[in-house]
Order: structure tokens, then C-alpha cells, then sequence
């Protein structure tokens, strides 16, 4: 219990930010925001399921992935695949020349269902989809890459040229996948209307404590020996293999569990948003992603839904006013961040916290200095041999 | 001089060539149990990629190496560390972020693995392990320390008691002593001589009088071959080896 105090929670520190988060979150914004503007922060919050996982795997693993929304995109299509074929049933899609098929199918001249879409029909196989294929597809591509020492830029642009691909397969396959326009007109989960207001509050409810368990998850892995170790590999690699660990399997692990949370912000996405398409797979959101985990900042898995949210109320605010200037602005934030505030919002808080301290009465106690003892001398050392352990 | 054919590691007919140069050239070495062995050699002798071979950090183009009786070639860096050879390089290489205290733990050779590593508790063993050995590389007074505040001669220290914790039976010291003071070298020569005691110490050096200090045997490389090997005495009447080396 105490060690869940400490470690997940973070201590006190970690137990306010989280409270302050959470109350933002599910009371604040819920209050005061109408419905059509809350969806649209539940529609954010979704993309910062993916930052969460950046913060894990570009932070403190130092695996800058530029391909997030291949698995962001995976989890929306297994969702969104269960639910399109709750709503082609038999009797709704009649007029079609197959009916029971998704009418994309019908248009393209498929008079069967495929057999990748059969097991879909099963919500318990779909919810489980969404976490395990975007996990799958990252242990494959992790095994393949980080096996072989393939890192650093090369790895990134790997995953970069991955979203691609994925993002041209689905827009191609328009038969399998809806093609360009993904995957559309969904209405109900298991006969429950998506598309009401108090399904839509319920859904940014569910979306919001199912973030702050990813952000919890974070900080279980971050605390544990293997934060330290990831630390460790990306300061002095070498040293890491050559104590013993595999330090493949590492990368391997948080690639994994940065893509099932990438999969599970992307399910919510399609049961918020209601659809999805490939324009949400490819190489500008993958990187818009990393943006907002940049401007949060990288090391802080809070930081990361702050910078989302601020990033993506920027983007409507201005894409409402000039549309044509968002994309140099949000361009301009990028370099300005990484050139001025490498740590982000977070370390922005940070250090405004620090001169607060500093400017308060008790600042004495602020900050411990270890004092450094003297070397020992070689003489004494004769008398006074240490065992070995 | 050697104990029969139960060498802890034998070293037979190993050759590297990085594009037709051969770095190490047939070479033939057996270090016994208990033995504190330095190379030493001229720059470009082929010292360090020798121990780069024995860990696995560069692949052999033939040869073997067999440690307690099993090949080492062809098997991935973190096996070989597994089955007992402990690596220090050239450079200090400690993980500056973290603090001594941390250094250590992250050596220690439990939860290794990725669930192993989520389920990591610092354990009364683990931390009495951890004191132990800080006193025995004289950073006991320095736990709480991040990495990257201690002297370069502590950091080499540090990365000794690093390996120490993994209780290595062979241990491979590059250049150890490199930029420490003279205190510092006679403390490193009796934790040596200490450590020695209970495992085999490979070493490679280039500051004579230390070798002197510490070496059981000395190996000379050159060119990737092996020009000599005996006691320290017979290596500096060597004729062959003042040549190309002490002549210098």
C-alpha cells in the first residue's frame, strides 16, 4: 500500500498533480462546457492516450516513433468495424444488392462479408482487438528493428515510412476498409445510441478515467527498476547490454505499450467522434502527435494531456479564425519548443514552482545539498581494507 | 604455470579482419582461474578488440573462445555477460542521471528481464549488497550522489563496483587507472590485488609501474599477435619486446 502511495502515485507531489488533472477533467470542463465543445475536449483527450505513450517511449526509452498513428488508427478500425456491422444489420441495409454486408462493401460489389471482418461482430473479441492488434503489429515491427540495432533516426523513419504505407493500404483497399473515407454512419454499441448527449457525456467520462489509468500505468513502469533502466540505456547503452540486460526486449516492451494505449485512444476517438479514416493513420498526425507531447514535455506523462489540450484548442481557435495559418503556427511552436523550452509545459511548471520556493519564507528547507566528503587517503585505506562482499 | 586444460577462458586461433585488416591475428591465450593477467602492447596492437571479442561486442571472423568449457562466439553480448564475464571500458561508462546508490542496483543480477524488472523490489539482500560494495570501491560515503558529479578516477571506481556487483568470474579492466591521480592508482592497485583473490582479472594497461604492482603474467600484443608472454621480469628483458615497445 505504501509502496503504491510512493511509486504510482507519486508521493504527494504526484497525488496533487494527478487531483488538480483529475478535477479539471471530470468536474470543471463537464460543468461549464457545452456538450458540442466537451466532445470536441473528449475528441483531444483521445490523442492523449498517444502522447502518454510517447512520454513513455520517446521520454525516458529515447525511441522517437514518428509512426504513432498506425496504431492510434488500428484501435479506431477495431472499433470501428464492430461498430458498422452492428449498424448494417439485415433489415437496415435491405435496399442493398447484398444486404447484412457494410454498405462501402455493397458499393464495391462484395456480396460476402470478409473473413478478417467475421470475428468484429463479437464486442468482447473487438475491445480486445483494439489493445492486442496495435501491441501485436509494435512487437512485430519492435522485434524486427530493435533485434537488428536499428535505432535512433533510422528507427524513426521507419515508422515514419510504416504510417505511410498503412495509411495508402487502407486507402486503397476501399472494398476491405472504406477506402479514403473510412469507415462512417456508425450509430449504436450493442443497440446503445452513441450519437445521444448522455451517451456522449458518458463516453468522455469513460474516456477520461480510462486516460488517467494509462497516465497511472505510466507511472508504475516509470518508477519501477525498469524507468531507472530505460534511463540508463539512454545515457550509456552499451553499459546496459553489457550488465546482462537484453536491451532489445526493453525497447520491444514500451514500443508495445505505447501502441495498446495509442490502440485504446483510438477506439474512444471512433466511439466519440464516430468514424474513422485513413487521414488519421498517416505521417502529419503521427507527427502532430509528437508535437504534443513535445509542448507538454516529454519526461512528464501530465504534461503530455496539458500540451494535447493546449496544442488542439490552439489548432480550432485558429483554424477557425485562419485556417490558413495554423499550419506554419503549429510548425513555428514545434522548433520554438524544442529550441527554447526542451522540457515543455512541464518544465515551464517547473521552474516557475522552483522561484516560487525560492521567493517563499521557508526556502531553507527547499533543497537538500549532499555535501561531498573528501577523498579518502591511500594510507588510511591500508589500515582499514574493506571486505569484500 | 597453468593448472592442466581447466583454463577459465581459452582463448584458441581467434582472427578479426574489419575489411581484409586483421586486427587480431590467430591468436591463442588461456587465463587461468584466480589469475590477474594484463596485456599490454603498443596503440594499434589489437588490445581492446580482444576484449571486445571475449564479450561479444565485436563478432569474430574465426576462431573460439570457450569460457568454463562453453563457446562464447556467436553468442548474444547479454548471455556472455550471464554466464560470468564482467566488461569495464576504456572511458568511464556509468549512467551519469542516476545516483551512485542507483548505478549499483541496476547492476545487480536479479530481474534482468523485462517482467523481472517490473517486479524488482529493493530488497534488504539487495541494498546490504549494494553497501558492501560501494565501501569496497570507496564510495560509501557517496550513495546519494548522481553519477555525473563524481571525479573521473570515482567514476572508474564506480564502474568497477558496478561489475563487482554482478560477481563476474572474469573480470576485463580496459585501461582502469587512465586519469587518476597517484592516491587514487595505489588504491586501485589494492582493490585489485583484493579482488583478484576470488576470480580472474584481465587487464590491459599501458602504465608500466602499475603493471608491475599488480600483474601475475603479462601478455605483449602486437600487430594482433602475441610477441610475448611471462612475468613481468621476463617481459622486460624481452629483446624482442623493447623493439617495439618499452624502447619507445
Amino acid at each position: 500500500m505504501n509502496k503504491f502511495y510512493k511509486n504510482i502515485l507519486g508521493g504527494k507531489a504526484g497525488i496533487i498533480g494527478l487531483a488538480i488533472l483529475a478535477v479539471l477533467l471530470l468536474v470543471v470542463l463537464p460543468s461549464s462546457l457545452q456538450i458540442f465543445r466537451l466532445n470536441l475536449v473528449g475528441k483531444y483527450l483521445t490523442y492523449a492516450f498517444v502522447s502518454v505513450g510517447l512520454v513513455l517511449l520517446w521520454g525516458n526509452a529515447g525511441v522517437l516513433s514518428l509512426g504513432q498513428g498506425i496504431f492510434f488508427g488500428l484501435g479506431g478500425y477495431c472499433m470501428a468495424m464492430f461498430l458498422k456491422l452492428e449498424a448494417s444489420d439485415p433489415i437496415t441495409t435491405k435496399i442493398q444488392s447484398t444486404p447484412g454486408i457494410p454498405d462501402f462493401m455493397d458499393w464495391n460489389q462484395l456480396t460476402a462479408l470478409p473473413a478478417i471482418w467475421v470475428p468484429f461482430k463479437s464486442l468482447p473479441f473487438s475491445l480486445f482487438a483494439v489493445v492486442a492488434v496495435p501491441a501485436l503489429l509494435a512487437f512485430i515491427l519492435g522485434s524486427a528493428m530493435f533485434k537488428r540495432r536499428v535505432g535512433g533516426v533510422y528507427f524513426s523513419v521507419i515508422t515514419q515510412a510504416f504510417a505511410l504505407i498503412l495509411s495508402l493500404g487502407i486507402d486503397g483497399n476501399q472494398g476491405l476498409t472504406g477506402g479514403r473515407n473510412g469507415i462512417t454512419d456508425l450509430r449504436t454499441l450493442w443497440g446503445w445510441d452513441i450519437r445521444s448527449e448522455s451517451a456522449q457525456y458518458v463516453l468522455y467520462f469513460v474516456c477520461c478515467l480510462l486516460l488517467i489509468g494509462c497516465i497511472l500505468v505510466g507511472r508504475f513502469v516509470v518508477s519501477s527498476r525498469m524507468g531507472r533502466l530505460l534511463l540508463a540505456m539512454k545515457d550509456r547503452e552499451d553499459r546496459v547490454l553489457f550488465s546482462g540486460y537484453d536491451v532489445a526486449s526493453f525497447k520491444v516492451f514500451v514500443y508495445c505499450l505505447s501502441a495498446a494505449m495509442c490502440g485504446i485512444g483510438g477506439a474512444l476517438f471512433v466511439l466519440q467522434v464516430g468514424f474513422i479514416s485513413p487521414s488519421l493513420v498517416g505521417i502529419v498526425p503521427s507527427i502532430e502527435m509528437v508535437i504534443f507531447a513535445a509542448v507538454g514535455g516529454k519526461m512528464s506523462l501530465l504534461g503530455a494531456v496539458y500540451g494535447t489540450l493546449a496544442v488542439n484548442t490552439g489548432k480550432s481557435l485558429f483554424s477557425e479564425n485562419f485556417p490558413q495559418l495554423w499550419l506554419f503556427l503549429m510548425g513555428g511552436l514545434f522548433i520554438a519548443v524544442v529550441m527554447f523550452f526542451p522540457n515543455g509545459l512541464a518544465g515551464l511548471w517547473e521552474s516557475a514552482r522552483a522561484r516560487l520556493s525560492r521567493l517563499s519564507p521557508r526556502s531553507g528547507a527547499a533543497k537538500k545539498i549532499i555535501p561531498m566528503p573528501a577523498m579518502p587517503q591511500a594510507s588510511n585505506l591500508v589500515e582499514t581494507e574493506p571486505k569484500l562482499p | 604455470m597453468s593448472s592442466s586444460t581447466n583454463f577459465l577462458l581459452a582463448i584458441e586461433d581467434l582472427t578479426v579482419s574489419f575489411d581484409g585488416f586483421k586486427a587480431v591475428d590467430s591468436l591463442s591465450l588461456y587465463v587461468d582461474r584466480n589469475e590477474l593477467r594484463v596485456i599490454i602492447g603498443p596503440n594499434g596492437a589489437g588490445k581492446t578488440t580482444v576484449l571486445d571479442l571475449i564479450c561479444g561486442k565485436t563478432k569474430a571472423t574465426s576462431g573460439s573462445i570457450k569460457f568454463k568449457d562453453t563457446e562464447m562466439v556467436g553468442m548474444p553480448e547479454y548471455q556472455i555477460v550471464r554466464t560470468g564475464i564482467g566488461r569495464k571500458f576504456q572511458t568511464p561508462s556509468i549512467y551519469e542521471n542516476l545516483t551512485v546508490f542507483e548505478n549499483l542496483e541496476l547492476s545487480y543480477p536479479t530481474g534482468r528481464s523485462v517482467w523481472g524488472c517490473l517486479g524488482f523490489r529493493r530488497s534488504e539482500e539487495v541494498i546490504e549488497r549494494i553497501h558492501a560494495v560501494a565501501d569496497s570501491v570507496f564510495l560509501k560515503e557517496l550513495l546519494e550522489v548522481e553519477g555525473a558529479f563524481l571525479s573521473h578516477g570515482q567514476k572508474q571506481w564506480l564502474e568497477i563496483g558496478m561489475l563487482l556487483m554482478q560477481d563476474p568470474e572474469l573480470l576485463m579492466l580496459d585501461e582502469p587507472v587512465a586519469g587518476m591521480s597517484p592516491a587514487e592508482r595505489e588504491q586501485t592497485a589494492l582493490l585489485l590485488n583484493r579482488i583478484s583473490a576470488d576470480r580472474s582479472i584481465l587487464i590491459i594497461e599501458h602504465d608500466m609501474e602499475f603493471v608491475q604492482r599488480i600483474a601475475h603474467k603479462v601478455t605483449v600484443l602486437h600487430l594482433g599477435k602475441i610477441l610475448a608472454e611471462g612475468s613481468m621480469a621476463d617481459i622486460q628483458h624481452n629483446e624482442r619486446v623493447q623493439e617495439v615497445y618499452l624502447g619507445h
